[in-house]
Formats: structure tokens, C-alpha cells, sequence
């Protein structure tokens, strides 16, 4: 039997990264074929070369038996091939129907819009899926899990045979997912082959046929869904060694707890997290892309509102409602965009160390003292062996890896004894990587408390005293650092969705 | 514009305020109350006559303000319709005075030329990847130049161009009904807009004009060449930009090459009060018509209360932050 997509020795790189190392993957026409793999693996480069949106660099395409060169998204398309992207690209002023025929309107003469087949199709479309959906509403005020069912249907339009889904539950409740999977069941009978990328081990069991893992960009293999336990997939996911030297974790059964966090509450993102953080601590925060770490360390921060929660420093109730609150408490979020909320990157170095205390730097006039800034930056650049010609170049000629000890100055600089760092290492290269382990080791080794977010496990199990994992806005359980935790064990934590027999709306 | 549909939804004026119409409807009722207020403080505003110049005084402002609302709906900005009508005016005065040309040729060289300025921002734009604001104002400065160089500085009379005044100031309605002597420049602006609400709301263009402002990464990926239908509004509205050239020649009999700056923003303020939303994929040419008249309105009452010139600017400022202040609260609620 030919397959309906074969791809194999599939290369791509980007500029500093090699993406994509001699991948193969193959799909057969009604089957649900799942992709899985860590953050950064690989699943979406590749099947954004399938569906047009980057070119590879190697290997080989066949669809249906042929080799082929799929040059954008529309040569894609006319092979049948369809994605849902895991961001939603629609266009939200416009109405469903309009959505689903962007770019093959049904015109009239004169480019005039033919607006009754245009809904009308709509319908006709909606019927197959056994959808019930106005095709005049305007997208944008839709939930996001009829807006995930309009990608689909614009998917099907273009009478797809090959449907890619980029983790298309990360949004959805699990009323929502039956429904999603009752469309995939549908499609599946119609002879559809559907790729189906996901994090969610339980939700493979459902509705997957094979699983192919990947790992760093590499292939690894494919097992049958069904009779492969999850176990063995996790250690195929995980099966990394673990370089670093065992981690020391110091007796801190007499520190004084820096941070307390009862309670915390926003939304579908953060549901009734609760830790604490000792002084002198690193505690690891674990877990999949979309578990909420970031959005507890935002809620933390006062970068986002919380529904409810408290947050007591230093044993004292603080009222956090935006981010110099929590300056004043004495946290500093370092976060996982530098570029776009950790730094002034047009700016240099000394005025990016001073740009969260600039009260210290300024006479009574408002007028900045420039030598003293000076010598604050030379102070923290010799500190933290910032490598840059002076303290007046530019934060964007930095490397990743010395930018970010520049943030981590500005905030040092700024007293703050509580430090949250999002994905710290994220763009860094591997030298400059255990650099920054070696600065947040001393760091708490100073009596510092900091908080690691990290979606690279072999970075959190290298640095964490204690190991905190979240998966769906749940804080699933803490685990203790060092070598008793392995890799399976934060996994499973990662990955254990609530009992599905909750109550709907349970959390709010 | 959005379809209504009763049957879809509880109550019609919760559907209105969801669906935008709600703006439209708040800056009708400010033009109404406007209206009102200037007939109550004098008894001279309400004329017939006053009414006429108020729309006249709309005609050039709105054409130009309908094709911001184009430009402005893609998520872009165009700085460059104020130098641009001089600019086809002038080109006009060339082909008609200079060259001597029959009356066609002149409008058309004067479309034809704001449809290629168009085009050159969009280029710019698409293909250069200049953002928009930048673009435009290169090209509002080139224009202004070319203006000045072509014409020698001075301007350009159009007494040999028999007829040529008529086109703005003309009444073909006045001909029929004496009674309504609504002069030409009007009907070319009610036509103009009735046009381009059509394209936005009927034509493959105006679904892409819409959906470029919605979210332009999305339509590239649906496989739609996003470049080209950029470029196509700008030409679009450089072309309305050269009709708006027409219409000012033929209302002042003459091409003056040192008008023009100061229209764009006229313009963009005109769009703004209508209720187009400055990040684009919303907005409405019937806003914008309305945002012209409120602004006119404003200006000739003002005038005709003998207030000074200089208080009658500080007042459209002070409508325009009013106006996207009130969107503002509206889009937070919602």
C-alpha cells in the first residue's frame, strides 16, 4: 500500500541551529497519527515543511507515491494537505464563512463576492463535520473551540486528505476535546490521514493510531498507540543522558521561608497553586509548553491580575497588583522574552543596569549622576564576568548568554532577594550555559531564593533543590531534587491531566 | 459592514454595540446634536445656504478621508493623499493648460497619476517592507516637490479648460430640482463613497482589504499573495486621491501647487471620529463620511458663531481624542 505522505532524511537548519537531523514519517490514509516530543524537538518545523511554510533542506516528500516540492502554503493545499496551526490564524474581524474561503471566494464577474455560495458552502461543510455553526458570525466572538472547529472546517475546504493539528486541545475543556475528537473519528472513516501533535499522553490513547517520538530534532521511533505503555514513550521522549555532576542540595530545614504562595487563581491558566521558597533555594518549576509556569510567575510578579491567592514575603502578606509592587517586595522576574520585556536592547549596558533603580542615580533635580551609573555597571560587569568591550555598548551586540547576566545585574542591583527566571538559558549556547547555572548556584548560595522555570528537564534536574511540575494550570505535585528524581517521574507528573470526571466549570 | 441578523441574536441594540455599529451610531447622534446646537445658538446656521457650504466644504475632505479609510482598514496609514491631490491637480493643469488637451484626458491623466503614486507606496511597502507611516511620508514630501518643480511654483489656471469649474461647482442636481442646488463636488463625494463602500463590502478587494487588517500573516497562509492586494489598495486610494485633485482644481478654477499639507491629517481625523479602528480590519466608509461632516459642521459653526479660527482647531482636537477615547471604553466593556 502506497502511503499518503512518506517523508524521509528530512534535513533543516537554521541559522545556529540544526532543526532537522535525517527525520522520516510517514501517514496512511485513515489513520490518526500522532507526533510527540519535547519543547524544541522538532514536531513543528516539520510540519511546517509539509505544509509549505518552510523549505527543507534535504531528504525526500512523497505524496500518494509521488515526489514532490511543496514551494508554499497553496502548493499544499492543492496536494491535499491542510494545518491547523497550534496559534490560531484567522482573521477575527471577519465572519466564519468568510474565514473558511480566504483567498477562493466564490466571485461573480468583476471581482465582485458571490456572499450567498460563500455561506452556503460554509454550510455545506458544517454539515459533513455534523456542525452546528452560524456562518455569518463574526470569528472574533467566538469561543476558542469554535474557532479551532472553523480552522478545521477551512482546513476540509480545500477538500484535504492530509490534516495536520498542532496541538489542537491546548485550549480546549474536555467537553470540548469529545467534540473534537468526534470530528477527527468522522474524518478518520472518510479516509482522511490526520497528524496529530500533542503533549497529552492520555488523549494518544483515545484517539491515536501510531505515535512517532521525536528527540532534538531527530527521529527516534514508531510504536503502536495502543499497546505501547506510556512509560515506554515518555523514556523515548526523555532518553537523554544527563551530563552534569550530581547536584548538592544543602539542609535547609532551618532557613526562613522567603516566599509563600497560597492559593493562586487566574482563570483557566493558574488553578489554586500553592509553594513556598526558602532562603537560599532553587526551586526547579517543571513541565510542558502551556502548563502555566509562566503565567503563575507573571500572577507572582504582578504582571497579570490573579483572581485570588496570597503571596507573603518574608512571612508578611504583600498586596501585589503590578510589577513595582512586587519590586518593592523585593522579587525581580527575569523573563523568558529578553528582548522584549527584559531589556532595552538599543540601549547599553550601564543604562540597562540602572533602568530599575534610576531613583538611586538621580539628584534631587531629576538630573542622572552618569559616573556613578558608570561605576555600578564596571562593578556588576567584573561581578558577573560580563563579556563587553565597555559599559557603553549596546545590549543588542551582547551575546545571548551576556545579556542575560545583564539582566540578572539590573535586578541585583535592584535588592531583590527573590529571583524568578524564566527559561533562563533559552538561546544561549552550551557554554555560555553552565555560566548562568554557576551564577544562579551562587546566587542562592548568597541566600538568595530563586525560582527556575525551565521547559529542558536535564536543566532542571541539574540545578533544582526542589523539582515543582504543573500541567494544565495545576500544580501536579514537588518532587525532591537530586538523583532519587528521574526524568519519568516528572514526566508522569507532566502530564497527568485532571480526573476527567470533575464537574464542568469546577475550577472557576 | 455586518450583516444583521435579528433572529441570531436577543436584542437588536446589544447586536448593534457588539457589532461596531455602535461608533457609527454615537458619532451620527453627535453630528445630530451638533447640528442642533449650532441651529439653537444662530439663527443663520440653518440656512439652505449654509447647509450647502458645509457640504461643499465636505466634498474634497471626504473623498480624501474615504481613501484613508481604505488604506487605514489594511492596518497602514497614508500620509501622502494631501500632496498627492496637488499633485494630480497639477498633472491635470499640465495636460489641460500647458498641453492643451480635451477635458477626459485631463481627468483621466490626474486618476491615472494618483493610481501610480499609489502604487509606488504600496511597492514600498509590500515589496520594500517600509512601514507604512514611513513610506507615505517620503512620498507626501516627493509629491509636495514634484508639485512645486512642475508647476514652476506657480499655479496653474484652467480658463482655456471650458467647463472644467463646473465639475465641482456645477449643480446637475440643482439643473433637475431648482430647489436643491447641490453643487457637483458633493454628488462626486456621495459617489465616490457609495463606490468604495461597495469594493469594501462587495468586491474579492474589499474582503482582502479587510482581512490584511485582521491579520495578514493568516491570509499569506491561506495561500493569498497579500503583497499584491496591498498594493492594489493603495493604488486604489491614490486614484480616489486623484479624483479628490479634480474636484480642488475645478472648486478654486486652478492648480495651486503649495496646497495640500495638512489635508492628510484632516483626513485621518475625519476616519478616526468615523469609528475606523487605526490597527485596522475595521471601519466604514459611511463612518468616515460622517467624521468629514462632523468635522465641517464643527468648523462652520464655529465660524458662524464668530469663534476664532485658532479655537475652532483646539475644538476638532479635542473631538478627535474624544471620539477614540469613547471607542476605547466601548472596546474594554466589550
Amino acid at each position: 500500500m502506497t502511503n499518503l505522505v512518506r517523508m524521509t532524511g528530512i534535513e533543516k537548519r537554521f541559522p545556529g541551529v540544526h532543526a532537522l537531523k535525517n527525520v522520516s514519517f510517514d501517514l496512511n490514509s485513515g489513520e490518526v497519527h500522532a507526533l510527540m516530543g519535547e519543547n524544541g524537538a522538532g514536531k513543528s518545523t516539520l510540519m511546517k515543511i509539509l505544509s509549505g511554510i518552510y523549505p527543507k533542506d534535504g531528504g525526500e516528500l512523497l505524496v500518494n507515491g509521488q515526489a514532490v516540492e511543496i514551494d508554499g502554503p497553496r502548493a499544499a493545499q492543492a496536494l491535499g494537505i491542510g494545518i491547523i496551526h497550534q496559534e490560531l490564524s484567522l482573521m477575527n474581524d471577519l465572519t466564519v464563512a468568510q474565514n473558511i474561503f480566504i483567498g477562493r471566494e466564490p466571485r461573480k464577474r468583476f471581482g465582485r463576492l458571490d456572499e450567498v455560495a460563500l455561506n452556503a458552502g460554509a454550510l455545506e461543510i458544517f454539515k459533513s463535520m455534523n456542525l452546528k455553526m452560524n456562518p455569518k458570525t463574526i470569528v472574533g466572538e467566538l469561543t476558542i473551540a469554535r474557532q479551532q472547529m472553523v480552522e478545521i472546517a477551512k482546513a476540509l475546504s480545500y477538500r484535504s486528505r492530509v490534516l495536520i493539528m498542532d496541538e489542537p486541545t491546548a485550549a480546549l475543556n474536555d467537553a470540548e476535546i469529545a467534540e473534537l475528537f468526534t470530528i477527527i473519528r468522522r474524518l478518520k472513516a472518510d479516509g482522511v490521514g490526520i497528524i496529530y501533535i500533542s503533549h497529552k499522553m492520555d488523549e494518544l490513547k483515545q484517539i491515536a493510531d501510531r505515535v512517532t517520538v521525536m528527540r532534538d530534532g531527530a527521529y527516534v521511533g514508531t510504536v503502536d498507540a495502543a499497546e505501547t505503555p506510556v512509560s515506554k514513550i515518555i523514556s523515548m521522549m526523555v532518553g537523554r543522558e544527563l551530563t552534569s555532576e550530581a547536584i548538592v542540595i544543602p539542609d535547609l530545614s532551618n532557613a526562613e521561608t522567603v516566599l509563600d504562595v497560597r492559593g493562586l487563581n487566574r482563570g483557566r491558566e493558574i488553578r489554586d497553586v500553592s509553594f513556598s521558597v526558602k532562603k537560599g533555594e532553587i526551586l526547579g518549576f517543571a513541565g510542558l509548553m502551556g502548563a502555566g509556569r509562566t503565567e503563575v510567575a507573571r500572577a507572582i510578579f504582578g504582571a497579570d491580575p490573579r483572581d485570588s491567592g496570597e503571596i507573603r514575603v518574608h512571612g508578611t502578606p504583600r498586596s501585589i497588583s503590578k510589577p513595582s509592587d512586587a519590586v518593592r517586595a523585593g522579587i525581580g522576574y527575569l523573563s523568558e522574552d529578553r528582548k522584549h520585556f527584559g531589556l532595552a536592547t538599543g540601549m547599553d549596558v550601564r543604562t540597562n543596569v540602572a533602568l530599575a533603580s534610576l531613583d538611586r542615580f538621580s539628584s534631587r533635580f531629576g538630573v542622572l549622576r552618569e559616573d556613578a551609573m558608570r561605576q555600578t555597571a564596571q562593578d556588576y560587569i567584573a561581578k558577573l564576568e560580563i563579556r563587553t568591550p565597555s559599559d557603553r555598548q549596546e545590549v543588542r551586540l551582547l551575546s545571548g548568554g551576556n545579556q542575560q547576566k545583564v539582566v540578572i545585574a539590573k535586578w541585583l542591583y535592584r535588592d531583590c532577594d527573590i529571583l524568578i527566571f524564566d527559561e533562563p538559558t533559552r538561546g544561549i549556547d552550551v557554554g555560555a550555559k553552565s555560566e548562568i547555572y554557576k551564577l544562579l548556584k551562587a546566587l542562592a548560595n548568597e541566600g538568595r531564593a530563586i525560582i527556575v522555570i525551565s521547559s529542558e528537564l536535564p536543566e532542571i534536574m541539574r540545578l533544582s533543590h526542589r523539582i515543582a511540575v504543573m500541567c494544565e494550570g495545576r500544580l501536579t505535585g514537588i518532587l525532591p531534587g537530586g538523583e532519587s528524581t528521574t526524568q519519568e517521574d516528572i514526566m508522569h507528573l507532566a502530564t497527568l491531566r485532571a480526573p476527567s470526571m470533575q464537574p464542568e466549570g469546577y475550577q472557576q | 459592514m455586518t450583516a444583521v441578523n435579528p433572529s441570531s441574536s436577543p436584542s437588536l441594540v446589544a447586536r448593534l454595540i457588539e457589532t461596531g455599529a455602535h461608533q457609527k451610531l454615537l458619532a451620527f447622534a453627535s453630528l445630530v446634536l451638533l447640528l442642533i446646537g449650532f441651529s439653537i445658538a444662530s439663527p443663520n446656521f440653518m440656512q439652505t445656504s449654509n447647509m450647502i457650504a458645509i457640504l461643499q466644504a465636505t466634498s474634497v475632505n471626504g473623498v480624501l478621508a474615504v481613501a484613508a479609510t481604505l488604506v487605514i482598514i489594511t492596518g497602514g496609514i497614508d500620509l501622502s493623499v494631501g500632496t498627492l491631490m496637488t499633485f494630480c491637480a497639477v498633472i491635470a493643469g499640465v495636460v489641460l493648460t500647458n498641453l492643451g488637451m480635451p477635458l477626459p484626458l485631463g481627468v483621466i491623466a490626474a486618476i491615472a497619476t494618483g493610481a501610480l503614486c499609489g502604487l509606488c507606496s504600496g511597492t514600498f511597502i509590500a515589496k520594500m517592507k517600509i512601514p507604512p507611516f514611513i513610506a507615505t511620508l517620503g512620498m507626501m514630501l516627493i509629491l509636495k516637490g514634484l508639485s512645486l518643480v512642475i508647476s514652476g511654483t506657480r499655479p496653474i489656471y484652467f480658463n482655456d479648460t471650458p467647463g472644467f469649474d463646473l465639475i465641482s461647482r456645477g449643480s446637475l442636481i440643482g439643473d433637475i430640482f431648482p430647489a436643491l442646488p447641490i453643487p457637483n463636488g458633493v454628488l462626486i463625494l456621495f459617489l465616490v463613497a457609495g463606490a468604495a463602500s461597495y469594493i469594501l463590502g462587495r468586491t474579492v478587494l474589499g474582503r482582502y482589504t479587510f482581512a490584511l487588517g485582521s491579520n495578514e500573516e493568516a491570509v499569506r497562509l491561506s495561500g493569498v499573495n497579500t503583497d499584491f492586494w496591498k498594493m492594489s489598495v493603495y493604488a486604489l486610494a491614490g486614484s480616489i486621491c486623484g479624483i479628490a485633485g479634480i474636484l480642488i482644481a475645478s472648486r478654486l478654477n486652478s492648480a495651486q501647487p503649495a496646497l495640500g499639507l495638512g489635508y492628510e491629517l484632516e483626513a485621518i481625523a475625519a476616519v478616526v471620529i468615523g469609528g475606523t479602528s487605526l490597527s485596522g480590519g475595521r471601519g466604514t466608509v459611511l463612518g468616515t463620511l460622517i467624521g468629514a461632516l462632523i468635522m465641517a459642521v464643527l468648523t462652520n459653526g464655529l465660524r458662524v458663531l464668530s469663534v476664532a479660527q485658532e479655537w475652532q482647531t483646539v475644538v476638532t482636537g479635542a473631538i478627535i481624542i474624544l471620539a477614540v477615547y469613547a471607542d476605547m471604553v466601548r472596546r474594554r466593556k466589550a
